[in-house]
């Protein structure tokens, strides 16, 4: 049994899904146009597959997130929808729902946030609303799991019965009247597209585009549809889009005016106003806004994360030598303990000991995301974004992309237009991941000892830069088009719970280590393998005469002007484009060092000035595999091949011009 | 007047969403229909977008969008 859930963005969707799914939850992958559609086991009943869909306020077919739930909904025929709606504004959530009723499949209704409403003094009688809409309505909270498993036995009851919501008529007069004609006229084209006809006769009568190619109707039927619609246009004196709208959201405010009772105020968004009033403030609100910012990457780097990456990358050390001290007394042959020492210790060592620190950006990062923050930053910085030819919008993928670039890019998503989406893809990678920080803490403690926090920041600062830079250049010569509208909901402030936020951590950290684990630990082993035999396979007393050396010396000529053409860097680079966090486990490993002595032998490799070049290369050049993948499912094959030479292109001439002007001017 | 005329905490009332395409669809879809009430609630920092509050929800909105918003100011 497969179970669809659809609702609204910010619904609590995802929590729903989480809380119904267990651990057990995974990405599934859809052909088209994207792999977001998250899939999952019900954990009480194994038969039971839910799919959390894209959050949407309409089928309707604009951005690509109505689209896939469209056409989820309409051609992979789930046996159930679970419609979950914010019981805080019931109104805009019903109006999905009735173009989800219209689809001919079994539906329950769950009004979420429930806690709030009791909380906010609203009253819902859920028993009259289900009365109207005709199908079962269950308020939960999903954040505390209650009502949930209501909520499972409504639509697996109603699912084996195949008793979809019976067919009925939400409005009266003109529209009442052309939807009957129309969806009689249409009848046998829906048929053979297998779309329910009433469904298809609302979404022409609106316009719909798709739908209308779907249906292939004659120029005769066309003809007649288009007449009726007129006069019906004529006889109402508002146009089809504002007729359906108008005629969806009376019905609603009809069946709301008996079914809801609501305070003369709305407490929850008296709070907001008031934390509004200072996190939007005028004067205030972008100053607010940076200082969050900079307070996030402080403690990521100077307090918390730091602290405990240099706890385990001491921890990882010491058992590192303790396992090499068990090794020799053993009399392991010393060609293999230099594969678990200087391979596997020093290569994912060097990757898990960063492991606190990007956690700690990635748990900073998900509260401005889960308390509603992340939609007022949208808000205050519309305006300047606009300016380089974005929207406020685009401010979360880039805010995301400190984290991690991949969710960055998954998230353009939620922007409507092509050109901002495009343009946000294309942005994303010049925000350094997390992925990066090692490469900046490593270098910078070996080099710039004294300015390391400056280093660090300023290779932030750099990218953004460069960024605002790209962004005003492409909006001269490339994405030249028209602004899109910016019309988004700002969400009442939440407590993130702890539940989700652990959730959140635990994939997150999970993720990590599973890379350091697979990725890094291969990839250390191959380098290990490379870097300890040359080209007849013995074993090298120097590693100038290993087969990487020999490799890696073939294209370092070509970093030669960066100042950094030695065969390691190029390897690092290499390994880099794997997992950015490998450019230091290749270190660790080429090195044979771990992560605390790793200064000294890197300066045998770099100066100053060829390490802050190597630095500015590593921060532009193309983004890891898994991004890059990102950015193919999202954009295709094309806009993916521009990103790796463009990001690569730029990387390389910024890093040549600082070291030649930083070698002639001494 | 339109939407964008409206003062901070000023309440106008819906008469006739104006525009075309996809703009439009997605402030009839967000319930901006005609009669509906809303309470203009901020300007953002820069003096562009802005906030309203309608149907239990507050949303936001470019100064340029909002002027495709025919309404009159109600009091209450």
């Amino acid at each position: 049994m497969i179970l669809a859930l659809a609702g609204n963005q910010n619904s609590g969707k995802t929590t729903l899904f989480n809380q119904l799914t267990g651990s057990n939850q995974r990405v599934g992958n859809f052909p088209g146009v994207t792999v977001d559609v998250k899939e999952g086991i019900y954990r009480a009943d194994k038969s039971i597959k839910i799919v959390d869909l894209p959050g949407i306020y309409s089928l309707s077919p604009y951005s690509s997130e109505e689209i896939l739930t469209r056409d989820f909904l309409i051609n992979k025929h789930p046996d159930g929808i679970i419609n979950i709606i914010d019981g805080t504004s019931l109104e805009r959530g019903l109006y999905l729902s009735m173009q989800l009723l219209l689809l001919n499949i079994p539906m329950v209704i769950a009004i979420n946030m429930m806690d709030e409403v009791y909380a906010n003094g609203i009253v819902i009688k859920t028993d009259v609303l289900s009365e109207f809409l005709k199908v079962p309505i269950i308020p939960i909270s999903a954040n505390k799991n209650e009502g949930t498993t209501d909520l499972m036995q409504a639509i697996t009851g109603l699912v084996s019965n195949r008793c979809s919501p019976p067919k009925q008529d939400f409005c009266s007069g003109a529209v009442h009247r052309t939807l009957h004609a129309t969806a009689h006229i249409l009848e046998d084209h829906a048929q053979r597209a297998n779309v329910p006809a009433s469904f298809a006769a609302v979404k022409i009568i609106e316009g719909d585009e798709p739908m209308m190619k779907d249906l292939a109707l004659g120029k005769n039927e066309k003809d007649m549809i288009e007449h009726g619609i007129v006069e019906m246009e004529n006889e109402l004196v508002l146009d089809r889009m504002a007729a359906i709208a108008d005629m969806r959201y009376q019905y609603i405010e009809d069946i709301c005016k008996k079914a809801v009772v609501r305070p003369k105020v709305d407490k929850h968004h008296a709070k907001t106003i008031k934390i509004d009033n200072i996190l939007t403030h005028k004067i205030l609100g972008i100053p607010i806004f940076l200082s969050i910012m900079f307070f996030i990457f402080w403690l990521t780097f100077g307090v918390i994360g730091s602290f405990l990456s240099d706890l385990l990358s001491g921890a990882i050390d010491a058992l590192a030598i303790i396992v090499s001290k068990g090794l020799t007394s053993f009399g392991i042959n010393p060609v293999v303990e230099s594969l678990v020492i200087d391979g596997v210790f020093a290569g994912v060592g060097s990757v898990l000991s960063f492991v606190p620190t990007i956690i700690v950006l990635f748990f900073l990062l998900s509260l401005l995301e889960d308390s509603g923050y992340m939609a007022r930053v949208a808000f205050i910085m519309d305006k300047l974004l606009r300016k380089i030819g974005l929207s406020g919008k685009s401010i979360v993928p880039m805010l995301i992309g400190f984290g991690c670039t991949v969710p960055a890019i998954m998230a353009t998503r939620t922007l409507t237009s092509d050109r901002d989406k495009k343009m946000t893809v294309f942005l994303t990678p010049f925000m350094s991941c997390s992925a990066k920080l090692p490469i900046y803490a490593v270098f910078a403690m070996a080099f710039f000892t004294q300015y390391r926090a400056l280093v660090m920041i300023a290779m932030y600062l750099i990218g953004i830069l460069l960024a605002v830079v790209a962004a005003l250049i492409s909006k001269k010569f490339v994405f030249k088009g028209n602004p899109i509208p910016f019309v988004m909901e700002l969400p009442n402030y939440r407590l993130p719970t702890v539940k989700n936020t652990m959730l959140l951590l635990w994939e997150k950290t999970k993720d990590f280590i599973t890379r350091a684990f697979t990725i890094i630990f291969i990839a250390s082993i191959v380098i290990w393998f490379l870097n300890k035999f040359d080209i007849r396979f013995n074993v090298v007393q120097d590693s100038q005469d290993s087969i990487l050396a020999v490799i890696g010396s073939l294209i370092a000529p070509v970093f030669t002007p960066l100042g950094f053409g030695n065969w390691m860097a190029s390897t690092a680079l290499i390994t880099g484009f794997m997992a950015k966090e490998a450019v230091v486990s290749t270190f660790a490993v080429l090195l044979s060092t771990g992560m605390e002595n790793m200064s000294v032998p890197l300066a045998t490799v770099f100066s100053p000035v060829s390490a802050f070049s190597f630095l500015l290369f590593t921060l532009l050049y193309t983004p890891c595999v898994a991004a890059v993948a990102a950015v193919k499912r999202e954009l295709g094959t094309k806009s993916m091949f521009v990103v790796v030479l463009l990001q690569t292109g730029l990387a390389y001439t910024i890093a040549l011009v600082f070291y030649q002007l930083a070698m002639f001017l001494g | 007047m339109t939407l964008d005329k409206l003062g901070i905490g000023k309440y106008g009332r819906i008469i006739a969403v104006r525009g075309h395409g996809r703009l439009r669809h997605r402030l009839l879809d967000m319930g901006l229909t005609p009669r509906v009430i809303i309470h203009m609630q901020r300007k953002a920092p820069m003096g562009d977008p802005v906030s309203i509050y309608l149907r239990g929800y507050e949303l936001t909105l470019r100064l340029e969008d909002a002027s495709m918003i025919e309404i009159e100011e109600v009091s209450i």
